[in-house]
């Protein structure tokens, strides 16, 4: 793919100022055209499990994107599949990436990374294990930002191969980026330009959607919209399958249609331990559980044999971290029910 | 005179720079106590924002993340990354608070790595997140922390967010919207803004108990000062009493 980029006339394309690090997707928008125009626009179900997902729509060396925002609304099944499954050289764009970024260096399953915000779980603190990955040496950097991956996500939805934006410029963050600085051909203006980032493989966690994969989703959306549309291959997990007739009831809370949707696999407590807005709140023992076991890589090699490989799937992972109990208390926790 | 410690102070007079009526940007922890406690006290219509999309939410208590349930609670609207950023790049956002581990002179800021080999770092942080983009879009940027030479150094091993760059007009000949920047650098010894013609870091006020030998010296790189320093007022009864009993009941933040 670096071929044809390497191919562009810099001249004729006006740049100005080129970031140095590796782009590590492509952005052209008539090959993702062509992709799109292969993928099913059937109203067919599309029920499956988080197994077969993993295992046919995830392919080592794939571009990964995770819906939701770290520890708030994130496809927790899938991302324990994913290391599971051993899955292995996968790209992943590490957009404000806290707990499913943690999941994802606990298996190794990516060598290359879009940075906007990683190894960090924001009030929670640091995390060793992921700190240590990253400064290994193992994964390929490049920096961009939480604005810069949304606007490279949404020119992907645009169908564009690129988006001009007014951030990041005179900074380090872009000199270690892959974007690039050119002129606006009305006004004179600079402007940095950002890559489209059409992902291989998207999974996104949702309130409710039907077996088509029409959804219904609540509370911030960070850019998973934007994610369903520039993703060649999505898969919805969802709390709840809801009917058809739910759907056409209120068609303007539809946020994500049929189309974009490859896959739909139902999973209750999905977003465990993260917060699900509106259902349950994120279990913060658990995650003070994985930092302290992370300290220590023996230890938490044993925490991960115990969590995820130790498990068969994530139910077993709910049973095993207080099952039904837990989740009633993270319900109230949700709601600000006091239960003491 | 009331008895409080350093975030305390550096909350109050954060909280004291966001009037009724202006929008913020706002992360976990001090700044979101700052923007809670304006209004509380004098700006009881600020909208409050947060870049996973929440948007003038009424906090039943402080958010864990900048993306979780309590930053939409009966809020004005639960949007999306995209739409937060936007408003900032369309000039429609006021204040936005950033945190570091370095800033220079110019009010530079690092929270991505320390060392001088980016593909092998000697010490990775979380990197931008949404910090560039704020410090690029919004109109004028504050920083709470606690001030040492180490943190306040010209020798910066990353540039994550953009202050004023190298002085003078570089920031906007760079491409960054105009008359934007860092505004106030809120620390345990003194506040800071910026001068304005060189946009170097200039002392404004003093904090009670420290003298200006002491800020310069915790201070890896040569300050101005401006004409007529004073001495920084202190956190007043009632701003503590709403800090300490509203804002952050469980001292989360006030007790580290």
């Amino acid at each position: 793919m670096t071929t044809m980029l390497n191919e562009i006339d810099e001249e004729k394309a006006i740049v100005l100022k080129t970031g140095q690090n590796e782009l590590f997707s492509n952005p052209d928008a008539d090959l993702a055209r062509e992709a799109f125009r292969n993928k099913s626009r059937a109203l067919k179900p599309k029920l499956s499990t988080v197994e077969e997902v993993v295992r046919t729509m995830v392919h080592d060396g794939d571009y990964v994107t995770i819906g939701g925002f770290g520890a708030n609304r994130i496809p927790t099944a899938i991302l324990h599949e994913m290391v599971r499954q051993g899955k292995k050289h996968l790209g992943f764009a590490g957009h404000t990436s806290t707990h499913d970024f943690q999941i994802l260096c606990a298996g190794e399953c990516f060598d290359r990374l879009d940075i906007a915000y990683i190894i960090g779980l924001e009030a929670r603190g640091l995390s060793p294990n992921a700190r240590r990955y990253i400064e290994s040496g193992k994964v390929k950097l490049t920096e961009w930002t939480n604005a810069t991956l949304s606007w490279r996500i949404k020119a992907a939805a645009m169908g564009l191969s690129f988006l001009p934006a007014r951030n990041i410029m005179g900074t380090d963050t872009f000199k270690y980026s892959a974007a690039k600085e050119i002129l606006c051909p009305f006004t004179g203006q600079k402007y940095v330009a950002f890559p489209a980032l059409y992902p291989d493989f998207a999974a996104i966690h949702v309130h409710e959607c039907d077996v088509y994969g029409n959804a219904h989703l609540y509370g911030s959306s960070v850019s998973d919209q934007d994610l369903a549309k520039a993703s060649k291959r999505v898969v919805l997990t969802t709390e709840r399958i809801i009917p058809n007739e739910q759907i056409r009831q209120n068609p303007s809370a539809t946020f994500i249609p049929y189309w974009c949707v490859d896959a739909v696999v139902e999973v209750p407590y999905g977003s465990y331990p993260g917060n699900m807005p509106y259902e349950y709140f994120s279990d913060e023992a658990h995650i003070k559980e994985w930092l302290k076991a992370e300290k220590d890589p023996d230890e938490f090699r044993k925490f991960i044999d115990r969590q995820i490989f130790g498990t068969k799937n994530f139910y077993e992972y709910l049973e095993l971290n207080g099952g039904i109990e837990k989740m009633k208390k993270l319900r109230a926790a949700e709601f600000l029910i006091p239960t003491e | 005179m009331a008895d409080y410690n350093p975030l305390e102070l550096m909350i109050c007079v954060a909280a004291r720079n966001l009037e009724d009526g202006s929008t913020v940007v706002v992360g976990t922890g001090a700044p979101c106590a700052a923007a809670m406690l304006a209004q509380k006290t004098h700006s009881p219509n600020m909208c409050v924002m947060f870049e996973a999309g929440g948007v003038a939410p009424i906090l039943p208590s402080m958010p864990i993340s900048v993306g979780d349930s309590r930053t939409f609670h009966r809020a004005i609207m639960a949007s999306s990354m995209p739409e937060i950023m936007e408003t900032c790049q369309r000039g429609m956002v006021d204040y936005t608070f950033l945190g570091g581990a370095q800033i220079d002179m110019y009010g530079n800021i690092n929270s991505t790595m320390i060392g001088s080999d980016h593909s092998r770092p000697k010490v990775r942080f979380p990197g931008s997140g949404g910090a560039n983009d704020l410090a690029s879009l919004c109109w004028r940027t504050m920083m709470m922390t606690v001030q040492d030479a180490k943190r306040f150094t010209n020798d910066i091993d990353f540039i994550t967010s953009p202050g004023y760059l190298t002085g003078g007009n570089s920031r906007y000949e760079a491409g960054l919207p105009k008359g934007t920047g860092p505004y106030r650098i809120i620390t345990n010894m003194a506040i800071m803004g910026f001068d304005d013609e060189t946009k170097r870091m200039k002392v404004l006020s003093v904090n009670p108990g420290y003298s200006r030998e002491d800020v310069q010296e915790n201070c890896g790189f040569e300050l101005l000062w401006a004409d007529n320093v004073t001495e920084t007022d202190p956190p007043h009864e009632n701003e503590l009493k709403i800090l300490r009993e509203e804002v952050d009941p469980h001292r989360y933040i006030i007790g580290r």
